[in-house]
């Protein structure tokens, strides 16, 4: 067994950026099949254009047309491509600097090996067939004897918004002590532990108790009856909600826990959930378990007297 | 060794929107930067260092955005640091460009904080789904909604003193120009009207989700003596602790009761709803008003904090006015949010703050806090030089 | 300005740590460490300062448990920076000069290995233009190495004799996590990676956490009788652009060298990702020939994200405690390609610590 438990997530959101006047100039160049520079304040041509620039401070408004042309001058092999980069084989990435402007822009050399580039090298736009005024509408390749392919302009809005899918791909860990609370969910045991300097029994068990730092460590297996100490009702559906409203979401102290537990309430009409209900937890058949909080499907009431409020005040 | 004296000379904002599609990240950080340079008569070129804050970087979608910000934001070839302490974080930024200034170290510090929340989902970034973890089935109030039934009924609190306060906020916001909402009309009734969210939070009882930026300029005692009007720092704090313990009072938490009483010490003062005018306090689901206010010392526990909503007080006419300028209801950017505070605070005891200035205000608190009621940050500035 | 000095210092850097990305269960025994060299508990802690990354660990608010390992009951005086350990310490290093707080405990936490290091730090890059074609680490640090090759400013076998020092250095570190030593001929003979650089010109993806303490005057008096002083500590930020920068030079790292006093310094503890980085940096500090360069055998043989810079210089404290030198500089960077670069030196005697 391994010391803690493992999956993979993946976090992913496409971002929609809204460019500024700047940005969204450049980019609109891009998807016309124009590489539109700015011009500084000491006369620097740059590409992308800065935003503000950096002597006076004011917004970039000065746009000069730069030539799809340029020479390297400095370059890297990228052997082993990562997810989304331009290209899904070796590659080179390569500071250009294009004919008419004064500082390099950073982009992908479409090259097989890395003898086929080299400082000092020309290069060539080339350009994407579908182009949506985005830093990919294009990448660079050896210029060829006929030089770079022109394209026609697309549009006629300006480009204010670019979207930027980004996707992270990680291995979560549990922590030791939260591996033993989900290998204990497993079996169809709540297992909390008990912090060894304050006494106070923590479900999930704890790396560190809040209160005094140190772990937690000896294993208690708690009631899977508890008291709701406060919810609410959930009236409003939301993005990745799984259960139709309203429902409650609560705060359950289990029996033998001295700290109270996230969950949901169900078999009782949200209007009839109070503050000090005895509720117990009902398992999802034993098939669907794993090591999760969700094998508890939810909390239902066991129809006992409520309890007193002074036996969970100071949970609230 | 005491401080070094410090003042904001300088306050600026956008405005705020739900969607700021017209500028960029580094667009709407210069918004409101060059906003406060223009009030404090400055330009970027004097700026000795900047400070920059924002909560989590997966709003936006960038790790560090300050890296790739640098430049805009003036600080290329000055030191640049970058705060995040969750929803606290505007006003943990401030902390921490007043003490460039209180240590000695700068002269001339810019601070700005900032949130582009249309770029994604704030409940997504908030909860990104994780293994063995039971996924989020509140939603955003989800978390706090429990902490406000909780608060209701150890204080016996009436159930329309949320609905109050949402009023009075959004009445506020209409004073002033950069709130992103405003909403004529908005009166008791009908924030009791609208759609029950997470019971007992309502619709109209919850705060926007905005992009906008806040950025103030703190200075040493010489450069201030130039200002018509400094609002001077009387005392800063700064409080953590666990997001979850055994018996943590999560109504009432301790790290902001212990804050405040650290801040009324360092500040000189020793009954706060006397000595202080006016307070911008952070509020993002109505219910926090009363909550907050017994929390930091204006009012007793238990009760006290919904009697003075409830009565008038913290109304822009009352004994203690909180968040004239419309608060975190009206306008949450939620990296700029604290910051807003402090600001807002600055600009009521420099007599800037336009049609929602309190009259007369001397000594104002800003306050901020984040996490699950967990990091606390907060500020008192007066028109006058602190004399300890 | 107050006498402040480093007088605790404990790490941790491994190769993977299989524990939580909020890396508490690592932070716990890092803190007994700190509080044992101290004789303190958590409660002589007057200011609390942690550095972190959400992306590196893939979740929003990521740093927010870690205050669990301090034990917060009471609540405490605390901060956290989106930044390297340096950079907290500096934040702390402030609070201690307002004259708010005599002591400080700062740590940083990070787990590189969860994700894919190199891709995730391209979210580092302008979003707009940059980041959308996920430049990775080692590509922007290839574009650096060659031109500074082109210029003429360094060549392989002067970024092979950094890295076959580092690597010889390094086995003498128990938490290296690469190391051993061969010749400078036997890394050239090595195979390219990512031309211009090889495997060993870059750092390892490192996992792991540090923690450093700090205290005012006769506070730290009482901790050590050679406490570390502080006695310069500056840093400054460079235009992120890689077109915009002349790469070969490092302008922020030169003007934090100049706002600080480097004459006399024997150690240097730089944090140099890559190899061709330390010649960049030896050049901007203008170091002698004498000066000692990462005995630790630095970041090239083990790099653990958001410690790594502040791991500089409590290596550079600890020799100073030692009595092995009396003054030495810790380096830390943030950024691609050296962008933003923090100094601090230390020294065995307060006398004019301050500057």
């Amino acid at each position: 067994m391994t010391r803690t438990l493992s999956a993979p997530v993946t976090v992913a959101f496409d971002y929609t950026r809204s460019t500024g006047p700047v940005l969204g100039r450049f980019l609109t160049g891009l998807r016309d099949g124009v590489v539109v520079g700015g011009r500084t304040s000491e006369g620097k041509v740059v590409v992308p254009p800065l935003e503000f620039d950096p002597v006076t401070h004011e917004a970039t408004t000065d746009f000069v047309e730069v030539a799809p042309t340029g020479t390297v001058t400095s370059w890297t092999w990228v052997p082993e491509p990562v997810k989304d980069q331009p290209f899904d084989r070796p590659f080179a990435f390569a500071l250009v600097l294009l004919d008419g402007a004064d500082v390099p822009i950073l982009h992908a050399l479409d090259v097989s090996s890395p003898d086929e580039v080299s400082t000092g090298m020309r290069v060539q736009a080339r350009w994407a067939a579908e182009r949506i005024g985005a830093i990919t509408d294009l990448v660079f390749e050896p210029l060829s004897a006929s030089g770079p392919t022109g394209v026609e302009a697309i549009g006629d809005n300006p480009v204010s918004g670019v979207i930027v899918p980004v996707s992270l791909d990680y291995l979560y860990a549990a922590s030791p002590e939260e591996s033993a609370f989900y290998r204990g969910l497993n079996e169809g045991r709540i297992v909390g532990q008990r912090c060894p300097t304050c006494q106070k029994v923590y479900v999930p068990p704890r790396s560190a108790c809040p209160s005094d730092g140190t772990p937690t460590a000896e294993e208690v297996e708690v009631s899977q009856t508890g008291t709701i100490t406060t919810f609410c009702i959930v009236n409003v559906p939301f993005l990745g909600q799984k259960i139709t409203p309203p429902y409650v979401s609560a705060y359950v102290l289990l029996d033998g826990a001295d700290i109270a537990i996230l969950h949901l309430i169900l078999g009782v009409e949200a209007a009839e959930v109070r503050m000090g209900m005895r509720v117990k937890a009902v398992w999802k058949p034993e098939t669907e378990w794993t090591y999760s909080l969700e094998n508890i499907d939810h909390f239902e009431p066991t129809g006992d007297p409520d309890a007193d409020y002074e036996t969970y005040r100071n949970h609230l | 060794m005491a401080k070094q004296p410090a003042a904001v000379v300088g306050v600026g904002q956008t405005h705020h929107r739900a969607k700021r599609l017209d500028v960029s990240m580094a667009g709407l950080c210069r918004e409101a930067i060059d906003r406060a340079l223009e009030d404090a008569g400055m330009t970027l070129d004097e700026i000795d260092a900047i400070v920059v804050g924002k909560a989590p970087d997966l709003f936006e979608g960038v790790m560090m955005p300050e890296l790739f910000l640098a430049e805009a934001l003036g600080a290329a070839g000055k030191p640049l640091l970058r705060v995040h302490t969750a929803g606290s974080v505007g006003g943990s930024t401030a902390i921490v460009a007043s003490s460039l200034v209180q240590a000695g170290v700068h002269k001339k510090v810019l601070t700005v904080a900032y949130e582009k929340q249309s770029e994604s989902n704030a409940m997504w970034a908030l909860s990104v789904p994780l293994p063995f973890n039971m996924p989020v089935h509140a939603g955003a109030g989800g978390y706090f909604a429990p902490h406000v039934r909780s608060y209701i009924r150890r204080s016996e609190a009436p159930t329309h003193v949320g609905a109050i306060v949402a009023a009075k906020d959004r009445n506020n916001a209409l004073k002033n120009p950069y709130a992103h909402l405003h909403n004529e009309g908005t009166t008791v009734e009908s924030v009791l009207a609208s759609q029950m969210l997470w019971d007992p939070i309502r619709y109209d009882e919850t705060c926007p989700s905005s992009d906008g930026a806040c950025a103030l300029v703190i200075v040493d005692e010489d450069t201030a003596k130039a200002s018509p009007n400094p609002a001077w720092i009387h005392g800063t704090v700064m409080r953590s602790e666990a997001t979850t313990a055994a018996e943590r009072d999560q109504v009432n938490p301790q790290a902001s009761r212990d804050a405040a009483a650290a801040l009324w010490k360092q500040a000189g003062i020793t009954s706060p709803i006397d000595e202080i005018d006016c307070a911008e306090i952070y509020v993002p689901f109505s219910w926090f008003e009363p909550m907050w206010l017994e929390s930091l010392g204006f009012a007793e526990e238990n009760g006290g904090g919904w009697r003075l909503t409830e009565s008038g007080g913290t109304a822009m006419d009352g004994v203690l006015p909180v968040n004239c300028s419309g608060g975190v209801l009206s306008s949450n950017p939620i990296g700029a949010s604290g910051m807003l505070r402090f600001g807002e605070a600055a600009l009521q005891v420099r007599g800037a703050a336009g049609e929602h200035q309190v009259d007369g205000a001397r000594k104002a608190l800003g306050h901020a806090y984040g996490g699950g009621s967990q990091f606390f940050a907060m500020w008192v500035v007066g028109a006058e030089k602190p004399s300890n | 300005m107050r006498d402040v000095a480093v007088v605790g210092f404990a790490q941790r850097q491994m190769p993977e740590f299989d524990g939580s990305p909020t890396c508490v269960e690592m932070l716990v025994p890092l803190l007994a460490e700190c509080y044992e060299q101290t004789g303190w508990t958590r409660r002589d802690i007057g200011f609390w300062c942690s550095g972190s990354s959400d992306y590196l660990a893939g979740r929003s608010f990521s740093f927010v448990s870690a205050v669990d390992a301090i034990g917060v009951i009471p609540p405490v005086n605390e901060s956290h920076v989106e930044m390297d350990l340096a950079w907290a310490m500096y934040e702390a290093w402030l609070k201690i000069q307002t004259g708010e707080v005599d002591t400080a405990l700062v740590y940083a936490f990070g787990k590189s290995s969860a994700g894919v290091l190199r891709r995730t730090l391209g979210l580092q890059l302008e979003p707009y233009t940059m980041t959308p074609l996920w430049p990775d680490t080692v590509s922007l640090a290839g574009l650096q190495a060659r031109a500074g090759i082109d210029a003429g400013v360094w060549d392989e076998t002067a970024m092979a004799e950094v890295a076959n020092r580092s690597l010889t250095d390094a086995e003498k570190n128990d938490w290296s996590i690469r190391k051993g030593g061969s010749s400078v001929e036997e890394l050239l003979a090595k195979p390219m990676y990512a031309d211009p650089l090889r495997k060993h010109d870059c750092s390892p993806v490192t996992d792991g956490a540090a923690a450093i303490v700090l205290a005012a005057d006769d506070k730290a008096r009482d901790v050590r009788d050679k406490p570390a002083w502080i006695s310069g500590l500056s840093h400054y930020i460079d235009p992120m652009g890689m077109g915009t920068r002349d790469l070969t030079r490092s302008p922020s790292a030169e003007r934090a060298a100049a706002a600080v006093d480097l004459n006399g310094v024997e150690v240097a503890e730089l944090h140099a990702p890559f190899s061709h980085q330390e010649l960049i940096l030896r050049r901007e500090l203008g170091l002698a020939d004498d000066v000692r360069i990462n005995p630790s055998g630095g970041a090239l043989t083990s790099n653990p994200m958001f410690s790594g810079g502040g791991i500089r210089i409590g290596e550079v404290a600890t020799r100073i405690w030692s009595g092995e030198v009396a003054k030495g500089v810790g380096h830390a960077t943030s950024g691609p390609a050296l962008q933003q670069n923090l100094l601090c030196t230390l020294v065995s005697t307060p006398e004019g610590a301050s500057n």
